[in-house]
């Protein structure tokens, strides 16, 4: 693998930031409504539910990490999009780029988005309704991890569904947090789910990380090896979506559709 | 047959792809050979894309191989690509990039050597200093070309493919362009794979030809002397036969 072709994607991605207000300012407009929401949410519950709980670190801080797998999830998935709209797909895989370069460049494209959120995210949350970090302490960086990993998993199978299906399959990308929300657990301990849905939950990374959480904000401790089993899991994620995406890419050139990729079939 | 040696930039072994029912290319062979510009005719379908698209290996064959410059592009795909480039005119560079930008980072695609110095000399040949930082979407249909050419000479190509690349240009700047791929192909050590609809450009341009139709060649020889040979006044005639009556040049004409 050359870092050169990976630079080039994330030099692209720079570019088109650079130029364009729309692209830049959701990295960080929705994610800061979504605090604010969240933020005056919390801060209203707290002042009705009795004494004891502490809102802010249970809901915001879900809020927040939910928040930042989304946007590592964007940040992989529109950066492919940005192929997909300006119809490279011909001039990018007739060049010498190797697959891991171009998914590579999506991946370190969607690091440099997710952390302008993620930073927007931990200001707005700590100066304005007082979530504080220490609340999780040095366990905020494998749930914040664990997250981005399976974010980029998520990000690559959503990638490979529009190469296989074509430009109008990109609809069906944009909700993917919001089908897998109600899994995850983000506001609820697992607990709550019928058991069909948690075992299903259980299949996610994420469940591991908000069931931590909510552990870590009640009682103090976490279970460090169901941590480390959903870091485990959001790993062999990605190598699954990666295969994926080379199963999906393989068959698209075999097919022809790499090169008529705006006819969405060759049928 | 050409003779496909070990010095050829190209050379295409039995290439064959079907889509169903349809043979879109059958069991096509042809070599490029280094300094040499090759005219890839025939009709619309004839199956010169899906040979382009096979080369560039976004396409697999059914059959068959594709070595650039000695290199199997199914074995060592990326190797073999970072020795070839192309332009075409339905695969225009990103529009919402500059034209700097978009030679900046598909210079980085090829691994290009010095490459500021090499844009600015590709951004100078191609009288591309204008628009340097203008958007290459808002930029005339020729002019995109001109910035899709200097594309494909970043990497300065062992094997060149060139889909149309005079077909939106007005005849002063195709006359330019085409003179400036006849210098690449002078100057320097690659060899061109040339498609056109243009009969004057190709017995310009081209040191010989490959007339396909069916996902065939039928025909092959020096573009100047090929119409004498099948008694036709022009290229353009024997174009037209090729398109309508292929079978009236089918048997045994390529070994001439």
């Amino acid at each position: 693998m050359n870092f050169q072709p990976v630079a080039a994607i994330l030099l692209r991605q720079f570019y088109l930031f650079r130029g364009s207000p729309a692209r830049f300012l959701p990295l960080f407009a929705w994610v800061a409504i979504d605090i604010v929401l969240w933020g005056f949410l919390t801060r209203y519950l707290n002042s009705v539910a009795s004494p004891g709980f502490n809102f802010v670190p249970a809901l915001l801080g879900a809020v927040l990490l939910w928040d930042f797998f989304t946007r590592v999830l964007h940040g992989v998935t529109t950066a492919f999009f940005e192929d997909v709209w300006s119809r490279n797909f011909l001039n990018l895989f007739a060049s010498p780029l190797k697959i891991p370069e171009y998914l590579g460049g999506l991946v370190l494209t969607s690091v440099a988005t997710a952390s302008v959120g993620l930073v927007v995210m931990l200001v707005l949350a700590s100066t304005a309704f007082g979530l504080s970090f220490f609340a999780y302490g040095a366990l905020f960086v494998p749930f914040v991890l664990v997250l981005f990993l399976f974010g980029v998993a998520l990000g690559i199978v959503g990638c490979s569904i529009v190469l296989a299906y074509g430009p109008a399959a990109e609809w069906f990308i944009w909700p993917l947090p919001a089908l897998m929300s109600p899994f995850a657990g983000v506001f609820y301990p697992l607990e709550t789910l019928p058991k069909w849905m948690q075992f299903i939950a259980h299949l996610f990374p994420p469940s591991y990380v908000f069931e931590d959480m909510r552990t870590l904000v009640a009682q103090g401790s976490v279970s460090y090896a169901a941590l480390l089993g959903s870091g485990a899991l959001a790993v062999a994620d990605i190598l699954l979506a990666c295969w994926l995406f080379i199963s999906v890419y393989r068959r698209a050139v075999r097919t022809g559709l790499i090169a008529r990729y705006s006819a969405e079939s060759v049928s | 047959m050409t003779a496909v040696g070990p010095s050829s930039v190209l050379s295409v072994q039995e290439l064959r792809k079907v889509y169903g029912e349809t043979i879109a290319v059958d069991g096509v062979s042809f070599a490029v050979r280094p300094q040499e510009i090759v005219g890839l005719l025939g009709p619309n379908g004839a199956g010169k894309t899906t040979t382009i698209n096979m080369i560039l290996g976004v396409l697999e064959p059914d059959a068959g191989s594709v070595r650039i410059d000695g290199i199997d592009i199914a074995k060592h795909r990326s190797e073999a690509l970072a020795r070839t480039n192309f332009a075409a005119v339905y695969a225009p560079v990103p529009g919402n990039l500059t034209v700097y930008q978009n030679l900046r980072v598909f210079g980085m695609f090829y691994r290009v050597k010095n490459l500021a110095e090499r844009i600015e000399t590709l951004i100078r040949q191609f009288e591309l200093k204008d628009f340097r930082d203008t958007k290459c979407g808002v930029l005339s249909s020729g002019e995109q070309t001109r910035v899709c050419i200097a594309k494909a000479m970043l990497n300065r190509p062992r094997l060149l493919l060139l889909d149309e690349p005079t077909a939106s240009l007005d005849p002063a700047t195709a006359r330019e362009t085409r003179a400036k791929i006849r210098e690449f192909a002078a100057q320097d050590t690659g060899g061109v794979l040339w498609t056109s609809h243009n009969m004057y450009e190709v017995e310009e341009v081209c040191s010989r030809v490959l007339f396909m139709s069916h996902g065939k060649i039928l025909l092959e020889g020096d573009p100047r002397e090929l119409p004498a040979q099948h008694g036709k006044t022009s290229l353009e005639e024997l174009f037209i036969t090729v398109a309508r009556e292929p079978l009236s040049l089918e048997t045994g004409v390529r070994a001439q």
